[in-house]
């Protein structure tokens, strides 16, 4: 495709900037990566996202585009000879951007609900637990929520298949197990043992290493 | 094939406003059905039983819910008349993110400014106009959002608009001395049928608002 300048800013920790390098290896696309460290972010990332002054930021021949869910259909929108991450069908691509911003907006929030102490935490894991299941439910039926292959919903998921499970367990929260969730953990399985995600998401010690450092 | 399209929707609603213009954009005929937001109806419960909200497209019979979503859907089914989102894929990422910029700061700070009062109030105020801002910069010098043309983030916008008067009268301010471009804009898409029929009369959101603050003691 000619001159394709693609770079990313990111954080090694970060599940949204995950999302992006797990889509960029699917769609085979030569990437340059930036760490970034937000207690001094870099003049390229203010310049890039003035707008939010967040990561992941992508780059491409120059023009900045910001947001991981707006981050990943460009990608696939731009690159179109390779595997798709959104289904071609109207009907089933919007349920794959309902599913991805359930994800997004739902599962964040209870997740953050999940972290506080004392009343707080109840409530959070209640709604957890009634999104896990809402998930479960989606997953009926298919290996991955984008049927046969990973697709936007799985990679947006990333953070259910890594970084839940490690809050749950730092906090000794027992949710997230076959008996509660088999459809789920067995998702999660398929999904950590897939080739690309192997390889671009941080292995599970060092991310438990990363959070109790940071006194999550 | 038939093609049998309701919408699920609250007339105040600047969501469910967003696919109004949309089927209106794109001319296709549907059943409107207005939701008792206090009493929701089994329809609406079946069609989005995770959200439960409005607005619901239900496309023969398939329910789509999100109304940035539905839009998105109207613009990829509906072909035949002129596209909202941009045909440039750095355009259309432009535009989603800029969306996605409106439902995270406008709405929050809208809601704030009706429902507090005092310190939590004016920094509600100053949050919304200090985004509009950010929108009106954005839009610069161009007709709408979308360019020459009304697009996606035209819809995504302006429909708030309707509830503007209803923010400036809890919060005795006034949004057109700040963004004053902006109002312009929003003129400007009034001046479309599609616009003009969605969006409701300022004064009623005005009275709903009233209405729905005495309800709720605050």
């Amino acid at each position: 495709m000619g001159d394709q300048e693609v770079k990313l800013f990111s954080l090694w920790a970060s599940p949204f900037g995950k999302r992006v390098e797990i889509a960029l290896k699917i769609k085979g696309i030569k990437y340059e990566y930036f760490e970034e460290d937000l207690s001094n972010k870099s003049s390229e990332l203010l310049k890039y996202n003035p707008v939010h002054k967040k990561l992941p930021v992508l780059l491409h021949n120059g023009k900045p585009v910001c947001e991981s869910l707006v981050i990943l259909e460009y990608i696939d929108e731009t690159w179109k000879s390779e595997r798709s991450l959104l289904p071609e069908d109207p009907y089933a691509r919007a349920m794959a951007r309902f599913w991805a911003k359930f994800i997004d907006d739902k599962c964040i929030a209870a997740m953050w609900g999940a972290r506080k102490n004392s009343e707080g935490q109840e409530e959070g894991i209640e709604e957890l637990t009634e999104h896990l299941k809402t998930l479960e439910n989606e997953l009926k039926g298919k290996k991955f929520f984008g049927g046969d292959e990973i697709g936007l919903v799985d990679i947006t998921a990333d953070l259910i298949a890594l970084w839940l499970g490690v809050l749950l367990e730092l906090k000794g929260i027992e949710l997230l197990t076959k008996e509660k969730f088999p459809r789920l953990c067995e998702w999660i399985d398929d999904y950590l043992d897939h080739q690309i995600i192997k390889e671009t998401l941080p292995d599970r010690e060092t991310y438990r290493d990363f959070l109790l450092k940071a006194k999550f | 094939m038939a093609n049998e399209v309701v919408l699920l929707d609250a007339w105040v609603s600047m969501f469910g406003m967003r696919a109004r213009i949309a089927l209106a954009e794109k001319c296709v005929k549907y059943e409107y059905v207005e939701e008792d937001l206090r009493n929701k109806s089994p329809r609406l419960l079946q069609a989005n039983p995770i959200n439960k909200k409005i607005p619901v497209l239900i496309h023969n019979g398939k329910p789509i819910c999100e109304s940035l979503i539905i839009v998105q859907y109207i613009d990829e089914v509906w072909t035949d008349k002129p596209s909202l989102l941009p045909s440039d894929a750095y355009q259309r990422a432009q535009a989603r993110f800029w969306a996605d910029f409106i439902d995270k700061k406008i709405y929050d700070a809208g809601r704030k400014i009706w429902t507090t009062k005092g310190e939590e109030q004016e920094a509600a105020k100053k949050d919304l106009i200090d985004n509009l801002k950010v929108l009106e910069s954005e839009l610069g010098d161009k007709p709408y959002f979308g360019g020459e043309s009304f697009g996606f983030l035209d819809v995504a916008l302006v429909t708030y608009s309707s509830w503007f008067e209803a923010y400036e009268t809890v919060g005795n301010f006034s949004i057109e001395a700040e963004c004053p471009k902006l109002i312009a804009w929003v003129k400007r898409c009034l001046e479309r049928e599609s616009v003009a029929k969605a969006l409701p009369e300022s004064k009623k959101v005005v009275d709903f608002v009233m209405g729905l603050k005495q309800r709720m003691g605050i």
